[in-house]
């Protein structure tokens, strides 16, 4: 087979951007997956599925919140088997959706699974059988990361879920313990305790979803409190076992009492994080590295040790989101294009999809305190804002770090129901380098939720139109 | 020993959720200093003190509901040492104010400078350095001293992405905007200091070098006319500044017999100018340039100083300099070592006639991988051409005469048609001898074109 300008390895969101611009660029490219289109734990198993099931909790949600708003539909009836379906046709559109793109662009889309043979030298083993080697000038290699599952959870049943089985939705489940209060914990675990399930989420550290502020935690938490049957905090999980009645899990620390200490639950959710793909055959042909985390040690172009292979996304490191990766792979292509180009992104935006969501870009309050930076913190809470209250919603904040001297916005936080669509505004402005007079100086439109953005750049003169300071 | 109470914060606020306590016990607080950030149902505020003193007692935690009243700290009053000196949130202009504001007893060291604390008038310096009691008991945290206390560059990513390809430090770039902001030209400007080693005064000017010293007054000494500088000439003045100021410059003459040339040009001049082209010294150089650099890769590259690489390209494009009413042009022949001469002569003549009447694209001129500059058709002999910067040489080309020529064989002198050559070359990528190799190599093939068949 004739050597390629270019060969992607793993069609995830990274991979599939990477090959896809790589093709525009005029590259020859190859993009091997083991699925039948690109897309990707994102799309299969990930980000997009969750979503599908989060819009329909939130439909649940709302429609029991409207009984005090004068509007009753009685208890929602659950067709388990159609909700399904609906995941599953999103998923299938958006895959036969990058599927076509490949075509189009006239990507070579190779289903399979690949190995190392040397620094410029692939082998492919195809799914439709039969294997191929490939020559390349330069491999991207975007293999992701899997679900981790820590030893002692180990447990060979199918009612101990990881995140994929979990969102096959096999039933809705009496009890459901949710290990780990991370963002996929929380995103899941209310997706079942909306659907009916009594979820107890067991988180290891004092908060719900470390590293985040806890300002914005504290509001998701009260909400969160309400929904789930328990939250036990600084607890861990010592023992699980599989019995005929449930999965029997032994917990020790804070969050429980003495007659506690074991309880029964119908199905467990294992959701402790995500370790990197690394593990590729043939990777020790090449000088590419692996560090002691499992992440390939790549430079700030997403070069490897070997000058010929680069990484992108969830196997090269923190954080593991979808859209780190795909702005990774246009990086490392316009670099073996010949660009002089770095990733030096000034935010990455984090979304967690609950109900409130929680968003954040930039510095965050908790890391400007860990280093000591001098920042200015500017706080609108969404009790002030109109449109929050013709939603109900109140609950919101609205928060930017801003650099004390030359005001200049470092970082915005941000939760309450639609904080994921609001955060690209302070990903813009941070990267822009905007300050809080031109946030305040940009009319945003009324009655949005946009406009806490603009009034929380006033909160940072002390000017704001809704919000009262006295003076000190 | 006094209390601070949560004190009346507004109409019809009476409580609120302690978000964070912003002081520890052994702090030293001063009037006015933000003591909590309270969540009311109304807002986030921070609450200041009302007393000043040392911290004996925090009695209040994050997530605690306090009501107006309730005590928050305990305060030691009577013996509170002088504030401690933090230099970092001391700002110069406020000291007059620091006094009257902390209402503190008279310090015994007589020189004490005053409490910073108390002139800030902004929450930030407080805010930063707080112990996050959500966090359990942690440290106070310590600045850490690898992390720079500076704000981002305040530039776009797309001013950023340019200054990454220019070479130039984002972070060392004055900006010109409000607040510092930094915009493409900012950019643009530094750069251009930076090759011309000017410092990085006069960060808005983005003047050439050229133009960097004082000019008399001219019309002391007789009548002036001034006249503005058309783009192509302050664009040449601009490049060619560049070009002066960063390359190591050495130009290396030889003398090119081509009495034998000319004869095969005039017998072949027909066959060109059939197929549309001018069969001059100039087309044939190009061949003969083009045929070097297949021998002396070297001469086809590009300096990265900032990657510390030298960019060696694979394709042999050719710029002329060409003379026209509004300045120096320099269309490229492209491929020009897959073209005859024919061939390029006929697309030398159609470059020179757009490029006179104004019709050359910018594509046209851009690309090239090295000049030659002929000045022989209106004569001279030897210069010293600047070299077409980021390309590393170019030839110039003088005009040929007859000259004496000792022909050792017969021991006489004989008329030579002598064709004077000008190599200047930069001396970062070129050492001396492979400069004067190539123009052997070139003057060679010129007495010798037989030598392109058998080596180009």
């Amino acid at each position: 087979m004739a050597s390629q300008q270019l060969i992607v390895v793993g069609g995830g969101p990274g991979g599939y951007a990477a090959a896809f611009l790589a093709a525009d660029l005029g590259l020859s490219t190859t993009l091997i997956d083991p699925e039948v289109n690109p897309g990707g734990v994102c799309v299969y198993r990930g980000c997009i599925p969750s979503k599908a099931l989060l819009h329909v909790a939130k439909l649940i949600g709302e429609a029991r919140q409207a009984k005090a708003w004068g509007v009753e539909f009685g208890e929602p009836k659950v067709d388990l088997a159609r909700l399904r379906a609906f995941k599953d046709d999103v998923v299938k559109r958006l895959t036969s959706g990058t599927g076509q793109l490949v075509r189009h662009r006239k990507v070579q889309y190779i289903q399979g699974t690949a190995e190392l043979v040397d620094a410029h030298t692939l082998r492919v083993r195809k799914a439709s059988g039969g294997e191929d080697t490939l020559t390349f000038e330069h491999a991207i290699l975007a293999t992701g990361s899997l679900p981790a599952i820590p030893p002692m959870l180990k447990v060979d049943d199918p009612r101990v879920m990881d995140s994929t089985s979990a969102l096959d939705l096999p039933d809705v489940p009496k009890s459901l313990l949710v290990v780990g209060g991370g963002y996929i914990g929380l995103e899941l675990g209310s997706v079942y305790a909306t659907l009916g399930s009594a979820v107890t989420v067991v988180e290891m550290t004092p908060g719900l979803l470390p590293g985040a502020d806890r300002d914005l935690v504290d509001v998701l938490a009260r909400r969160v409190n309400g929904m789930m049957k328990a939250v036990l905090l600084n607890t861990r999980v010592t023992q699980m076992k599989a019995e005929a009645r449930g999965v029997r899990v032994t917990f020790e620390g804070e969050g429980v009492k003495d007659q506690a200490r074991e309880q029964l639950f119908d199905r467990v959710l294992v959701s402790v994080g995500r370790r990197p793909n690394s593990k590729i055959p043939g990777l020790d042909r090449t000088k590419v590295r692996v560090n002691d985390r499992g992440f390939i040690v790549v430079d700030k172009q997403l070069r490897t040790e070997e000058p010929s292979i680069f990484a992108i996304g969830d196997v090269v490191g923190e954080p593991m989101l979808a859209h780190k990766a795909s702005h990774e792979g246009r990086v490392a292509v316009e670099a073996i294009a010949g660009q002089n180009v770095a990733f030096e992104p000034r935010a990455i935006p984090a979304v967690v999809f609950t109900d409130p969501e929680i968003a954040w870009a930039g510095l965050t309050e908790t890391q400007a305190v860990k280093e000591g930076r001098k920042v200015s913190i500017a706080k609108f809470p969404w009790g002030a804002s109109g449109r929050a209250i013709t939603l109900d919603r109140t609950d919101g904040i609205t928060k930017l770090i801003l650099d004390a001297a030359s005001e200049q916005i470092l970082g915005v936080g941000l939760v309450g129901p639609g904080a994921g669509e609001l955060i690209a505004e302070g990903v813009l402005a941070i990267e822009m380098g905007a300050n809080a007079t031109d946030l305040k100086l940009s009319i945003h439109p009324h009655p949005t939720l946009t406009e806490t953005m603009m009034e929380s750049a006033e909160v940072f003169f002390g000017q704001a139109t809704h919000v009262y300071r006295p003076r000190r | 020993m006094t209390d601070f109470r949560l004190p009346e914060l507004g109409e019809n606020v009476t409580s609120g959720d302690v978000l964070r306590v912003l002081v520890k016990p052994g702090d030293t607080v001063a009037k006015d200093q933000p003591i909590l950030e309270l969540e009311t149902d109304k807002a986030t505020i921070e609450v200041p003190s009302t007393v000043a003193g040392q911290v004996k007692e925090v009695k209040v935690k994050a997530g605690d509901k306090v009501k107006v009243g309730q005590a928050i700290l305990i305060l030691d009053n009577g013996g509170a040492p002088a504030a401690k000196t933090e230099s970092k949130a001391a700002e110069p202009e406020k000291p007059a104010a620091a006094p009257e504001k902390t209402a503190e007893p008279p310090k015994p060291a007589a020189a004490a400078p005053p409490p910073a604390q108390a002139s800030a008038s902004k929450p930030a310096p407080a805010t930063a350095n707080v112990v996050d009691f959500s966090r359990g008991s942690r440290p106070a945290p310590e600045p850490a001293p690898s992390i720079p206390d500076l704000p981002l560059a305040p530039a776009a990513p797309s001013v950023r992405r340019m200054a990454r390809e220019l070479g130039v430090d984002i972070d060392q770039v004055p900006g010109s905007g409000p607040s510092g902001r930094i915009s493409v030209e900012d950019v643009k400007a530094h750069a251009k200091r930076l090759v011309t080693g000017a410092g990085t005064a006069d960060a808005n000017s983005g003047a050439v070098p050229a133009a960097a010293e004082p000019l008399p007054d001219f019309s002391r000494w007789g009548e002036i006319e001034r006249q503005p500088m058309r783009a192509v000439r302050r664009k040449t003045a601009e490049h060619l500044s560049v070009a002066w100021a960063t390359i190591p410059h050495v130009t290396q003459h030889e003398y090119c017999d081509v009495t034998g040339l000319e004869e095969l040009r005039k017998r072949y001049a027909k066959q060109a100018e059939a197929a549309g082209g001018n069969l001059t010294i100039t087309a044939i150089a190009v061949k003969v340039i083009a045929a070097a650099l297949k021998v002396f890769p070297q001469f086809n590259s590009s300096i990265d100083m900032a990657a510390e690489e030298i960019i060696v390209k694979k394709y042999v494009n050719i710029g002329i300099a060409v003379d026209t009413d509004r300045g120096l042009l320099v269309p490229v022949i492209r491929d020009a070592d897959a073209k005859n001469i024919i061939e390029i002569s006929v697309e030398l003549s159609q470059l020179s006639e757009k490029a006179r009447s104004r019709k050359l694209s910018l594509e046209e001129m851009q690309g090239g991988t090295f000049s030659i500059s002929n000045l022989g058709g209106i004569g001279g002999s030897f210069f010293t051409p600047i070299i077409n910067t980021p390309e590393v040489a170019i030839l110039g080309i003088s005009r040929a005469r007859l000259e004496p020529v000792y022909d050792k064989e017969n021991g006489q002198f004989v008329p030579r048609l002598m064709l004077p050559l000008s190599l200047s070359y930069d001396h970062r990528v070129i050492d001396g001898a492979d400069g004067i190799r190539f123009l052997r190599w070139v003057v060679e093939a010129f007495e010798q074109p037989f030598l392109l068949a058998l080596q180009g």
